[in-house]
């Protein structure tokens, strides 16, 4: 399909961040990334989704070469109404981190997309629970040791 | 559960592709529910009024009211009817197969809709038609070749999926672009066989309570 992430595991070859996510958990179930309750599960989905199909795609890489010079503003917008809307829910589902106290699906969306916000220069005063969370989320070995700046394809000057 | 136990309420649009595909779930699975219709066009989108904000904080159709809770993202809550009224199946058991379906549901749901969305489109002025037809191109060229690998008589193997409740949607939103499906040969197959079912026919945006007359079956 000509898109990154893929991932070959187990003899098979998947992409979709969310979907190759969900193998992981479905054959590799511990320590989990959803909740076992459906309810929670579902918020966790919600967020996850809501972030990957509702902010990013609309400020990936295809669609800014589209905008031109239009683009930071662009994805400034995309980002803010989708922080927007997704603040709210936070209010309604977080703990310590997106749903309740336990790292889940949503948390492992919600990093990378702030990052992208900073990147674009998007002010963050009005998400004070997404930055809340970030800042615990980011504390984690899981994802500092998977950050942008330590990859092996990390250019020098963005290196950590 | 009560015995008055509420039917599940669906807020949606009836030409929201998105909200197609829940209501496609809920034919499939016998799930009665009722419809309020929140028109995207009319009064600068009426899922931006205070009113639904109150249902849902998240202002996004479809929003689906059921269990005590009120859930959005239409692929959150197909997978939250699958955990809580698993017949029939919209997920295969296997996990291999599973990732396959959700790997087209996403491609469909993350990679092509919300790149031809309204709130997109209306970005795109004149070049809006140049831009979705772009767009469902693209991705369809994808899917394509992954179908060619996971299908069957539906999107993965022989059982209706997840993803062909993703698909069919994404191919009326196509035909709308005057998109050419030439190239398409599974997509095309596998959605003439979904459209001959009756959850995908009940569910279709022609037979909806908000559907305008002139586009009524």
């Amino acid at each position: 399909m000509q898109q990154v992430p893929a991932l070959k595991i187990d003899g098979i070859t998947l992409s979709q961040s969310l979907a190759i996510i969900h193998y992981l958990e479905d054959t590799r179930p511990n320590p989990r990334l959803l909740p076992q309750d459906p309810k929670k599960r579902a918020q966790v989905r919600m967020i996850s989704d809501h972030i990957a199909s509702g902010i990013q795609p609309l400020q990936n890489l295809s669609v800014l070469k589209q905008m031109g010079e239009r683009k930071t503003e662009w994805a400034q917008k995309c980002i803010a109404s989708g922080f927007q809307a997704l603040e709210q829910v936070l209010q309604q589902t977080a703990g310590r981190y997106c749903v309740g106290d336990e790292v889940s699906m949503a948390d492992l969306c919600l990093v990378p997309q702030v990052a992208n916000a900073e990147r674009f220069s998007v002010d963050l005063g009005p998400y004070p629970t997404i930055t809340r969370i970030n800042k615990a989320l980011l504390e984690l070995e899981a994802f500092k040791v998977s950050h942008p700046s330590r990859q092996p394809d990390t250019p020098a000057e963005l290196r950590a | 559960m009560s015995s008055a136990a509420a039917k599940p309420i669906l807020y949606g649009y009836f030409r929201s592709s998105c909200s197609w595909r829940v209501r496609i779930a809920l034919a499939l699975k016998g799930i009665a529910y009722d419809q309020v219709p929140v028109n995207l066009l009319k009064d600068g989108g009426q899922q931006l009024s205070a009113e639904f904000k109150a249902v849902n904080p998240m202002q996004q159709v479809p929003a689906l009211k059921i269990d005590g809770i009120t859930l959005s993202q239409s692929l959150a809550i197909i997978h939250y009817l699958e955990d809580t009224r698993p017949n029939p199946r919209l997920l295969p058991q296997d996990p291999k197969k599973r990732a396959q379906v959700r790997m087209i549901s996403d491609h469909i749901a993350s990679g092509i809709q919300p790149l031809q969305n309204l709130s997109v489109l209306k970005q795109m002025g004149e070049r809006k038609t140049e831009w979705a037809q772009k767009c469902i191109a693209s991705g369809f060229q994808a899917l394509e070749q992954v179908l060619q690998q996971t299908a069957g008589r539906y999107c993965v193997g022989d059982e209706v999926s997840m993803a062909d409740l993703c698909l069919v949607p994404q191919v009326a939103n196509a035909e709308r672009f005057s998109v050419d499906l030439g190239p398409y040969p599974t997509i095309t197959r596998i959605n003439k066989a979904l459209l001959e079912l009756e959850a995908f026919k009940v569910s279709h945006p022609s037979r909806q309570p908000d559907t305008p007359a002139e586009l009524r079956a």
